[in-house]
């Protein structure tokens, strides 16, 4: 006798193995050793001292055991007038105000000016991720949303970079940013992506992040706009790890102020924790300390959410929902928000698609602190949340909830129109400065190249003698613009002299400031007044259509011109003889075949892509197979295959009837049954075969002549077959509708397959 | 222009008449054309601090009295020349100079000859925290 081994595991285990989201590794809670998103026991309680209009405590810390941490923020961010008023408010009652739309988001930021980290921390961290996400709305500093984009190639290439460039550019990003490879190949890179950033419109600010010195001399030539490179940190000594204190950073971000420089810091939960440094706090109070810090710089914004840490933050109960708290934070001290949503937190597509919603419906400064408008492969910071293989997934989610991300759809032609005319732009600028001759099969190579595999263009070497010579010249922006102008490229030109002529005026220096239609909008002219429903950022009716407008849309017009396609062919196997009235017929083996309205008139081929003619035939032959007899009537007065089926049923001699939509919907019924309990069904017409429509003919026929039957089942796989058909299948099933005449008798059809068109002659 | 509120902002829309580049020309005639002609070169094209007290007022105007300080910081340091800069930046990252007094004699020299009055109190502050905090030495 055999034994049947006793199973050791269910397999849906195995099934879930193979999911992405398995790649993804969780960490538990462990607060002494850092692993704690929103409260740890060793964050201090909130409070504050004040002896003679100055900080003597803040947080349980006496000021002279201040760090710099500590020092640095109660020397520039609390406030002692504010501050006896804000920390004695009841933590609970801020946090129902953060959410209250009567509440002005001016009355909370000035409160926080009032506030130390621990108090903070304390107040937002009594919401929930919904709570976070309406604050965030509401607390943001500029009405308007924004994105940021990543530029970059696995090259360093700069016929690429420059064709990317006019891509983001043409998507609407308000800024990019590009880093290398190769550190050498910064000028490079710079020069690239700011003509590229120079096609078709001007405004986007600029970015190339690299060493801190070389950075500013970059900025200095003109080529950047902004930078955000100025990293902090929630604790001492990650701090001077990462070889830097509070006030080198300051200084640094006064110098790009000097230069005309946009700047903002970047900071974010989890980078202590990489660090080693994390004090045994939790992420959300280091990440309170790093944005009261940069209040008191006086940067005008942060990168915070994650950032580098996120992938580790995401492993953290509740560490998607500290990103958020994190991000109300930054916006509730009055600082411009790169919202993260920028290292790639996870393998799971269901949970990259989670962490974006909060931010696309609430809206922010820049949603993505970083969307990866390349290939993935080709982001040389690393995978983003989402990368140019999704941006389309994201394009879509802006339509779905009619939300501003930011970005617009781009067509085709005008896509390949913006990289043909970067990469002939970079070309011409390289050429008329004496630095390389590209040839037009590298340039054709990065046209139409998705990503830098597909190219045939600079080597990284042939980039790096590129990026050695600019530096070693001084080429500034002045270079690039005349050479532009001398080739032609004037309206480039003009486009770069414009973003370069925002510097003298300093106007983009304020917070939250980006450049569209030509104009500074910043918090200052665009301030977020959020006071409840009808009021702050709406889709206004241009903005809705752009959003609305991603390709490939269905309308009736496709649906009838594809079906059209195939009347003539149709034409050529099958004719339909229509007329008088139809009768109840008398043959006990008749099945009768009910097609719709539409049938063969309007409607040519199955959602299956199946020929009506041949679907036709195939129930013909099963019924005459399995010894029945087929005859087939056209139903007027309805369009539903329930109905088509028992009226079908109801006059054949039988008593056995097929419904046939057009769409490929198909039916067996019988005479005595109610409308919606049919005998067999076949729903998904896209994935019915041939065989299947003969098997229900011989099913029916079997029915008929009272045999024991076995149903045809169509086995799917699963798919979201609604999302692929449901469209084209309500147009199909209007104009089938459309067609309906409730008072019109079934007419019987001579079938004639006439065989010269191909298969489905019966 | 008196003080500037946020009511003159955008400055290059509000005032590009009167906004005046390093070499005192106005936004308005920094043209395409004046740059193919050679009348107009990268140094027309940076921040003054003029325009930087003026961003510093707006800013305060709307409550950013952080931001607008920075601002003031930065106007200080339009006129010292980038190896400066970067060596002041260097002098404030730990463990590059070891006393007290090499800082202070840092934020004495941009006093005395860049007239950089808050620029230099910012530096002396940060070499009295960094010896307290052990980061230099007196002396």
């Amino acid at each position: 006798m055999t034994r049947t081994p006793l199973p050791n595991r269910w397999r849906r285990y195995s099934d879930w193995d193979e999911r992405p989201l398995r790649l993804d590794r969780f960490a538990r809670d462990d607060a002494e050793h850092g692993f704690a998103a929103f409260r740890s026991p060793s964050d201090p309680s909130p409070g504050v001292e004040i002896a003679q209009g100055r900080i003597a405590a803040m947080d349980g810390v006496l000021a002279h055991d201040f760090d710099m941490i500590d020092a640095f923020i109660a020397d520039h961010h609390l406030d002692p007038e504010i501050a006896p008023e804000a920390m004695a408010m009841d933590s609970a009652e801020v946090a129902r105000m953060l959410v209250d739309m009567n509440v002005p988001r001016t009355e909370l930021v000035r409160l926080a000016h009032g506030m130390t980290p621990a108090k903070l921390a304390d107040v937002v961290s009594r919401l929930n991720a919904l709570e976070i996400a309406f604050a965030y709305s509401k607390m943001r500093p500029r009405e308007r949303p924004g994105n940021q984009g990543h530029v970059t190639n696995a090259k360093d290439d700069p016929l690429q970079l420059a064709a990317d460039a006019a891509i983001a550019v043409g998507l609407g990003f308000d800024e990019i940013e590009t880093t290398m490879r190769v550190a050498r190949n910064s000028w490079a890179n710079a020069m690239a992506c700011v003509v590229g950033s120079s096609v078709g419109r001007w405004g986007t600010l600029f970015q190339c992040s690299s060493e801190e010195a070389e950075e500013l001399r970059i900025g200095m030539a003109g080529f950047t706009s902004y930078a955000e490179t100025v990293s902090v940190y929630g604790t001492e000594k990650s701090f001077t790890d990462g070889d830097d204190t509070p006030w080198s950073k300051a200084f640094l971000v006064a110098a790009y102020a000097s230069r005309g420089i946009k700047a903002r810091c970047t900071s974010g939960g989890g980078a202590e924790l990489l660090m080693g440094f994390h004090e045994a706090k939790s992420l959300l109070y280091l990440e309170a300390r790093c944005l009261c810090l940069q209040r008191g710089m006086g940067v005008q914004g942060t990168q915070n959410g994650g950032i580098d840490g996120a992938p580790l933050t995401a492993t953290i109960t509740g560490g998607m929902r500290e990103m958020m708290a994190e991000n109300l934070l930054a916006v509730w001290l009055d600082l411009e928000c790169a919202s993260g949503n920028d290292a790639r937190a996870t393998e799971s597509e269901i949970r990259v698609g989670a962490k974006i919603m909060p931010y696309l419906v609430a809206g922010s400064d820049f949603i993505c602190s970083g969307f990866g408008t390349i290939l993935s492969y080709d982001n040389s910071f690393n995978a983003s949340l989402f990368n140019g293989e999704e941006l389309e997934d994201f394009l879509v989610l802006q339509r779905d909830f009619e939300a501003d991300g930011g970005l617009t759809p781009l067509t085709e032609t005008s896509a390949l129109e913006l990289r043909r005319r970067a990469v002939d732009a970079i070309s011409a600028v390289f050429e008329e400065l004496d630095l390389a001759q590209p040839t037009e099969a590298m340039k054709t190579s990065v046209v139409q190249a998705s990503g830098s595999r597909e190219t045939d263009s600079f080597s990284t070497g042939a980039t790096t003698r590129i990026s050695a010579e600019i530096e070693r010249r001084g080429l500034t922006v002045i270079d690039v613009i005349r050479a532009l102008a001398k080739r032609g490229f004037e309206e480039e030109a003009r486009n770069l002299l414009n973003l370069v002529k925002l510097r003298v005026s300093g106007d983009y220096l304020q917070t939250s400031a980006i450049v569209r239609d030509g104009q500074v909008v910043s918090a200052i002219n665009d301030p977020n007044e959020y006071g409840g429903p009808g009021t702050g950022y709406r889709l206004d009716e241009a903005r809705r259509e752009a959003i609305s407008g991603i390709r490939d849309t269905l309308g009736q017009n496709e649906v009838l011109r594809d079906q059209a396609l195939h009347k003539k062919a149709e034409a050529r196997r099958i004719a339909y003889l229509d007329g008088g009235d139809a009768e109840i017929g008398r043959d006990g083996n008749e099945v009768v075949i009910g097609i719709s309205p539409a049938f063969g008139l309007q409607l040519f081929r199955t959602t299956g892509g199946h020929n009506l003619s041949e679907v036709l035939a195939c129930l013909i032959r099963g019924v005459e197979g399995a010894g029945g007899v087929a005859r087939v009537v056209r139903m007027h007065h309805t369009a539903d295959t329930s109905f088509l089926g028992l009226s079908a049923a109801r006059m054949a001699g039988s008593g056995i009837g097929i419904g046939l939509q057009a769409k490929g919907t198909a039916i067996i019924h019988a005479r005595d049954r109610l409308p919606h309990n049919n005998l067999e069904l076949f729903s998904n017409a896209p994935i019915t075969t041939l065989d299947h429509y003969e098997g229900l003919g011989r099913n029916a026929a079997d029915y008929a002549l009272e045999r024991e039957v076995e149903p045809v089942l169509v086995p799917t796989k699963g798919e979201a077959l609604g999302a692929r058909f449901h469209a084209q299948v309500a147009i199909i099933h209007a104009i089938e509708t459309s067609l309906v005449d409730p008072d019109r008798a079934p007419e019987p059809v001579a079938v004639k397959f006439l065989g010269t068109g191909g298969e489905g002659a019966a | 222009m008196k003080t500037p509120t946020v009511a003159d902002y955008p400055l290059a829309e509000k005032h590009g008449d009167d906004l005046r580049g390093p070499r005192g020309r106005t936004l308005d005639e920094v043209t395409l054309e004046a740059v193919m002609e050679g009348r107009v070169g990268i140094e027309d094209l940076r921040i003054t601090p003029e325009a930087l007290h003026a961003q510093a007022a707006i800013a305060r105007d709307a409550g950013r009295e952080t931001l607008a300080r920075n601002f003031e910081r930065a106007a200080e340091l339009i006129d010292v020349p980038q190896d400066v800069i970067m060596q002041t930046y260097e002098m404030l990252r730990p463990g590059r100079v070891r006393t007290h007094r090499e800082l202070a004699e840092q934020a004495e020299m941009l006093r005395r000859d860049y007239g950089a009055r808050q620029i230099a109190e910012f530096v002396e502050r940060a070499a009295d925290i960094y010896l307290r905090r052990g980061l230099v030495e007196r002396g």
